[in-house]
């Protein structure tokens, strides 16, 4: 009997410890979407999407040209970064044995460790200093960080694919490379897409490359060659402003960013639902 | 009868293990010939070596000369993805390729070499599946996940997509080991029925399935050849006494 209560007693336990580190690990979370969402929420009304950036004594204004701005910035950085990094990982994981693999598997780790502030100042020597500040360089800098994680989220994505599958196709008389781009990646589509959202997400929230690189912009996108406005650096330069409705319109931006970067989760995992 | 292949010196490694060890065979055009052995003596290896899959395995290596319809699969100007279509496989467990339907699963061999047309694939898709006994189960479902079927049913796909290319040849590589007895009986009927116009080679581990199935049986044991010759012969009158000590099932 005794040794049965002392059972049950231990069981209470672990479950309360449990319990305890899920809720520390989603306090945080939720303290930070509720204040986002609590303060954001009143700035938001039909002007805020539409208008741009007000500038100083300005009253009302919205973050219009900044979500365009960070759409065109995420975009042109994904159509650099994406394909670089998928044809990565699909090497890495199809060609893995060879030796240069070793080292592209290094350099990509090491390119993931670097600080993205370093990134940004590569971009700014490579790209800014030639051509200006733009968002051209911003999307360079962007796409340095989506590239190393692009290539690991599809490496680990395709190895999963069983071997047998991978036979199956080259025994139907299906040449290698076909046998990748088709069998292969069907298989790990859903994975692989997950790991671009990932390093989308991921990108969509960097503040400072895009500050060394591109800089801050109040007006719309006006050219590749000139910088865009941005909601990251929105939430940046308007919380450190004195004026009561720049700060409210920090608290708007990081709203937005974070319904943008769910929308774009929730949209992709709707297109790469399983169709079995 | 006609022989299909002419295996001459064959000779198999991984790495720097000799799996085959100088392998001199004739395979005879439509009819079955079984592979049997212990575990280990290398009749995967050997059927892989008949479609060139043993050199996709990193560190494999093949010598000798394999002669099909009297070429040599392994001479330099011979594409090993144009023997694979020639030659067909099917595995030890069923792999349907996952996220592709029945149908999709049938014509993909065809799909992906460019056959577009719809009419032809159609066609391909119902001889395939009527050849392999699986049609009249499926006919309904064809839009459905290949990986909701049933293990045998599986298989039986497998060889569905196996013949949609058209193959002379079907490897089968321990094709029912994963498979319960029923499913069993259906492929073995299937591979009776197969062999009026395909030649087939299968390894089992089962030798009342080598008796059942076959019409010439092939004996490993360590990567040699120890015995080849027609089923009845070699079930009943054995020539070599190792032949007889592993079918009385002294070692297994």
């Amino acid at each position: 009997m005794d040794y049965h209560k002392l059972r049950v007693a231990k069981n209470r336990l672990m479950q309360f410890l449990v319990y305890l580190a899920l809720f520390s690990a989603i306090v945080p979370l939720l303290s930070i979407l509720s204040e986002v969402i609590r303060r954001g929420f009143s700035t938001i009304n039909f002007d805020f999407f539409i208008k741009p950036t007000p500038t100083v004594g300005e009253v009302g204004g919205g973050v219009a040209n900044a979500v365009q701005g960070t759409l065109i910035t995420i975009g042109l950085a994904s159509l650099i970064g994406v394909p670089i990094g998928l044809m990565s990982g699909i090497f890495l994981s199809e060609y893995g044995e060879l030796k240069l693999s070793v080292a592209v598997r290094f350099l990509h780790d090491v390119l993931s460790g670097i600080p993205s502030i370093v990134i940004g100042v590569f971009a700014y020597a490579l790209i800014t200093r030639s051509i200006g500040f733009s968002v051209t360089a911003a999307a360079f800098a962007l796409a340095m960080i989506m590239i190393p994680i692009v290539a690991r989220t599809t490496e680990e994505a395709l190895k999963l694919v069983p071997m047998s599958i991978r036979e199956a196709a080259i025994a139907l008389g299906i040449p290698r490379w076909k046998t990748t781009i088709t069998v292969v990646l069907s298989a790990a589509k859903k994975a692989i897409v997950t790991g671009i959202l990932l390093s989308i997400a991921r990108i969509a929230g960097e503040s400072a490359p895009v500050l060394v690189s591109m800089g801050f912009w109040r007006w719309w996108f006006a050219g590749l060659d000139r910088p865009t406005a941005n909601l990251a650096l929105n939430v940046f330069i308007f919380a450190m402003s004195p004026f009561e409705n720049w700060i409210a319109l920090a608290w708007g931006s990081a709203l937005v960013l974070i319904l943008l970067v769910l929308g774009i989760s929730v949209t992709a995992r709707v297109f790469t639902r399983e169709r079995y | 009868m006609a022989a299909k292949f002419e295996i001459q010196g064959l000779n198999a490694w991984f790495g720097s293990k000799h799996v085959l060890k100088n392998i001199n065979i004739k395979i005879e055009e439509k009819a079955v010939t079984a592979i049997i052995g212990p575990s280990g003596c290398g009749k995967t290896t050997f059927v892989r070596c008949l479609n060139r899959m043993h050199e996709i395995t990193p560190g494999a290596r093949v010598s000798g000369k394999v002669l099909f319809n009297g070429i040599d699969i392994y001479s330099n100007g011979v594409d090993p993805v144009m023997v694979r279509r020639k030659i067909g496989m099917v595995f030890q467990k069923p792999n349907p390729f996952p996220m592709m339907s029945i149908y999709d699963n049938v014509a993909a061999g065809l799909k992906l070499n460019g056959v577009r047309d719809r009419k032809i694939l159609d066609a391909a898709v119902r001889r395939s599946l009527e050849l392999a006994n699986l049609w009249d189960e499926v006919k309904d479902d064809l839009n459905k996940s290949g990986a909701s079927l049933s293990g045998g049913q599986q298989q039986r796909l497998c060889i569905a997509r196996a013949l949609a290319v058209e193959p002379e040849v079907l490897l089968m590589d321990e094709p029912c080991s994963a498979l319960d007895p029923i499913a069993t009986a259906k492929i073995e009927s299937l591979i009776r029925k197969l062999a009026e116009d395909y030649t087939v080679v299968i390894v089992t581990h089962n030798m009342q399935q080598a008796a059942r199935v076959s019409d010439y049986t092939t004996f490993l044991y360590l990567g040699e050849l120890i015995e080849y010759g027609p089923t009845k012969q070699i079930f009943e009158n054995p020539k070599q006494e190792l032949t007889e000590r592993y079918l009385t099932g002294e070692f297994g």
